[in-house]
């Protein structure tokens, strides 16, 4: 996807929430969008179930105005986490510039927060993306929960942050880490447009 | 010079009002001396002018360590420039200046009514810049507004880039608000931050000083995110992208995009983009959009001839520019070459002497290496010496190194005659381009071209391009380019800018290796005696030795005798007979070693002719 248009000095940035079912990527997306000036925000486009599980995805444009004459553009995007919408994800993960992933802090959930991972991989490799290269940013979501439910940090970092990634404990609920984990992707992802040759 | 860790260009809030400032701050910074010199920024007080000559420093001194890089302010100059001329150190204060790498001058307003530092600075400016060093210069007015400003100052002030500072705009007020206010550690909601924004403010300074109420009433916040988080993720994501996206790098990227977008290839300037340092991108991006202008207006004259060419790759490449006149030159010439040169003229077959031993050297050295040893090489000399022959041996030479453009030999009459034939067809391009894609290009009998004013002027276009494209040009005449009559001076002095070598007519010794050769050639056996006799004939040329060796073979047949030297006498009559006596003294001399090549030759070199007439009669 384009990233940087310096014909037309544009910038857009495809940021893909990614992680299993429940894991609070909508809320994240749903607390940015709270925050953001209304004329700095596109309709946010949520298909959702009854019981409000995401089906497809949710889209979250985002209008950052001009930036050093740059028109910059953030497109969020949250994938659905449950296993069967395999297909769905690979479709969102499509031309991603970065990707957040986030995980359920709760200890009964680290075998899907693997899976989910290992299912990222997988797709990105599908589109034949190197993993390693693509900007990357964990988010341990849900830290407000009762501590005797949660892991430690640091074995969440133990089994889901081999590669060393920037990684936040987050409360998306409430908003604590939300913007922080995106600052940190967009300027990974910045970072990695400035640095090509595109 | 210690920099203002405070004046960066990363903290610099770049909006509409002074986007080109910044960009100019940035690009001289980035490349000092190569761009915008002097660069001159003007605007109201507490719009961050001295921010941005800070920034200038800053990343400068980033760049270019080595650099020395002077600040100063013009309050500053004009009591540090009186007090030296009171003292009787001006020079030394000037000097001082002087010595600096980069010299940025904040507040030069401040030289108002002091025309001697004025003076003083249009000095010092103007030797900064010649040298190639950048000047930097902030001002609250134009150089024109400064009240009575020297007319040298203001000159020198506005041959540089002059650029603008104005009042923030609603964005970027709102911008600068919410960078202070997350510098100063404040909470600001964005209702506060677009109320704060919407009033009018002179400059940066009642900027910060309407954040002053808040940030006394309102304690350090909590590192627990509020509503102004976008905003302050937005100012982030500015800095990100100032220092990642908007870098010269960004800038060459940008050219790439544009120049992609109108399908050329941008190797050159991708290329670029791998340099550890910033190169000179306006120069660079200058250079390539002078390229393409240029492969541009070739593609337009292939179109006159042959339409299909228009969209060929090598117009769309500027690294193939050499490959697009190729396919220029060619289409315009119909791939119909000029005429190359006479095979029968080899130089295996030139004979050398004395005579012409010089010409023949040159000519030798110009195949060994063409283009690069004699360029041009003019040959003169008397008619039927040998010139054309050496020309076309030459062109022979070079052929057989495989120029594939190959080598175009024409006598200059015959230039003449095909050029008016050419206006008369209306194809003159066709016919120049001919001839400018020869490899090298041979004239013989240059002299012809005396009083062509149209093909005297294209074939000085033909001669520069050969020129220009280290391609060899030979051309030949009767006389030294000066004696041509009505040759235009433009092209006798490039002529002479060459090697101009003469041949003159063959000396005896030569005389006597041709008519053995000649003889030989005609299957007539000759002694040395008929040889020297022959030799003695006082002929000019080699053709009127072909011419008599054709005479004493025709008269041997018609008699059916042999070639002697009574058959000699008798055919030749009294010119060999009186030039017979001669021979002896020759021969002896060449016999007992005489230092000279040709004995003949120092007579006839003789300057002058009263000497020459007693050596004559010795």
């Amino acid at each position: 996807m384009s990233l940087v248009n310096y014909a037309t000095r544009e910038i857009t940035c495809k940021i893909v929430y990614y992680g299993p079912g429940r894991s609070g990527k909508t809320t994240n997306l749903h607390y940015i969008y709270g925050q953001v000036p209304s004329d700095r925000k596109g309709q946010m486009v949520s298909l959702a179930t009854q019981t409000d599980r995401t089906l497809f995805f949710d889209f979250l444009p985002l209008d950052l105005g001009t930036i050093s004459g740059f028109t910059t553009r953030f497109q969020l995007y949250t994938v659905p986490g449950q296993v069967y919408y395999q297909t769905t994800r690979k479709l969102v993960l499509q031309g991603a510039d970065g990707v957040v992933f986030v995980a359920d802090s709760q200890s009964r959930q680290l075998d899907e927060n693997i899976e989910s991972l290992q299912d990222l991989h997988a797709n990105l490799a599908e589109h034949g993306v190197d993993a390693r290269s693509i900007p990357l940013v964990l988010q341990y979501n849900k830290r407000d929960l009762p501590g005797e439910l949660l892991l430690p940090v640091t074995t969440l970092e133990d089994a889901l942050n081999f590669r060393g990634v920037p990684s936040f404990e987050a409360d998306a609920l409430h908003g604590t880490g939300v913007f922080e984990t995106l600052r940190s992707i967009s300027e990974l992802v910045l970072r990695r447009l400035g640095a090509s040759k595109g | 010079m210690v920099t203002d860790a405070r004046e960066t260009f990363g903290r610099f809030v770049v909006g509409a009002n002074n986007r080109l400032a910044a960009a100019a701050a940035r690009a001289v910074a980035e490349s000092p001396g190569a761009t915008y010199n002097p660069l001159f920024i003007y605007g109201a007080h507490g719009l961050g002018k001295s921010h941005l000559l800070g920034a200038v420093a800053d990343l400068a001194a980033g760049l270019w360590p080595e650099l020395e890089i002077r600040r100063d302010d013009g309050a500053h100059f004009v009591a540090g420039h009186a007090a030296s001329v009171a003292s009787g150190s001006a020079e030394g204060f000037l000097a001082a200046h002087a010595r600096a790498g980069m010299l940025l001058l904040d507040d030069v307003h401040a030289l108002e009514g002091h025309p001697s530092a004025q003076l003083a600075l249009a000095a010092l400016i103007d030797g900064l810049v010649s040298a190639g060093r950048q000047v930097v210069l902030a001002a609250d007015r134009l150089p024109a507004g400064i009240a009575e400003v020297e007319e040298a100052l203001a000159n020198t002030l506005s041959q540089g880039l002059l650029v603008d500072v104005a009042a923030p705009d609603y964005e970027t007020r709102a911008a600068i608000l919410q960078r202070m206010a997350t510098e100063q550690g404040l909470e600001l909601t964005n209702d506060v931050v677009q109320d704060l924004a919407a009033r009018e403010y002179r400059d940066i300074d009642e900027l910060r000083a309407a954040l002053a109420p808040i940030a006394s009433g309102q304690r350090k916040p909590a590192p627990k995110l509020d509503a102004g988080e976008f905003e302050s993720f937005l100012s982030d994501v500015q800095v990100v992208v100032q220092q990642h996206v908007e870098s010269w790098r960004g800038r060459l990227k940008e050219a790439i995009a544009y120049w992609q977008a109108e399908g050329f290839r941008t190797g050159v300037l991708e290329r670029a983009l791998d340099l550890p340092r910033a190169p000179d991108v306006a120069g660079l991006t200058a250079t390539f959009t002078a390229a393409v202008e240029h492969l541009r207006n070739l593609e337009r004259q292939a179109r006159q001839v042959d339409p299909s060419l228009v969209g060929h790759a090598v117009f769309r490449d500027p690294e193939r520019m050499e490959a697009a006149e190729d396919l220029v030159e060619r289409a315009l010439s119909g791939e119909a070459r000029a005429k190359g040169p006479s095979p029968a003229f080899v130089r295996e077959g030139f004979e050398v002497g004395a005579s012409n031993q010089l010409a023949v050297h040159a000519a030798d050295a110009v195949v060994a290496e063409p283009a690069h040893r004699y360029n041009p090489l003019v040959l003169y000399g008397p008619s039927g010496v040998g010139k054309t022959h050496l020309a076309n041996a030459i062109g022979n030479a070079l052929q057989l190194r495989g120029d594939r453009h190959g080598v175009a030999c024409v006598n200059a009459q015959q230039l003449v005659d095909e050029l008016i034939e050419a206006v008369h067809r209306g194809d003159v391009d066709r016919w120049r381009a001919r001839y400018r894609a020869a490899g090298a290009l041979i004239v013989d009998d240059i002299q012809f071209l005396g009083g062509k004013e149209r093909t005297q002027e294209e074939f000085f276009g033909i001669f520069n391009t050969m020129i220009e494209h280290g391609r060899q040009v030979v051309v030949t005449s009767d006389r030294v380019p000066a004696d041509i009559t009505d040759l235009e001076a433009r092209l006798r002095s490039r002529f002479e800018g060459g090697l101009v070598v003469p041949i003159q007519s063959p000396d005896r010794t030569l005389r006597e290796r041709l008519f053995a050769r000649y003889l030989a050639d005609a299957g007539r056996a000759a002694d040395e005696e008929v040889l020297h006799l022959l030799g003695d004939h006082p002929v000019q040329s080699v053709r009127e030795i072909i011419g008599l060796v054709t005479r004493l073979g025709a008269a041997a047949e018609l008699h059916g005798a042999d070639i002697t030297v009574a058959f000699v006498q008798g055919e030749l009559g009294d010119a060999v007979a009186a030039a017979a006596p001669r021979a002896p003294r020759i021969s002896a001399a060449v016999s007992i070693g005489d230092p000279f090549l040709d004995h003949e030759k120092t007579v006839f070199e003789w300057p002058d002719a009263g000497a020459r007439l007693i050596e004559e009669m010795r």
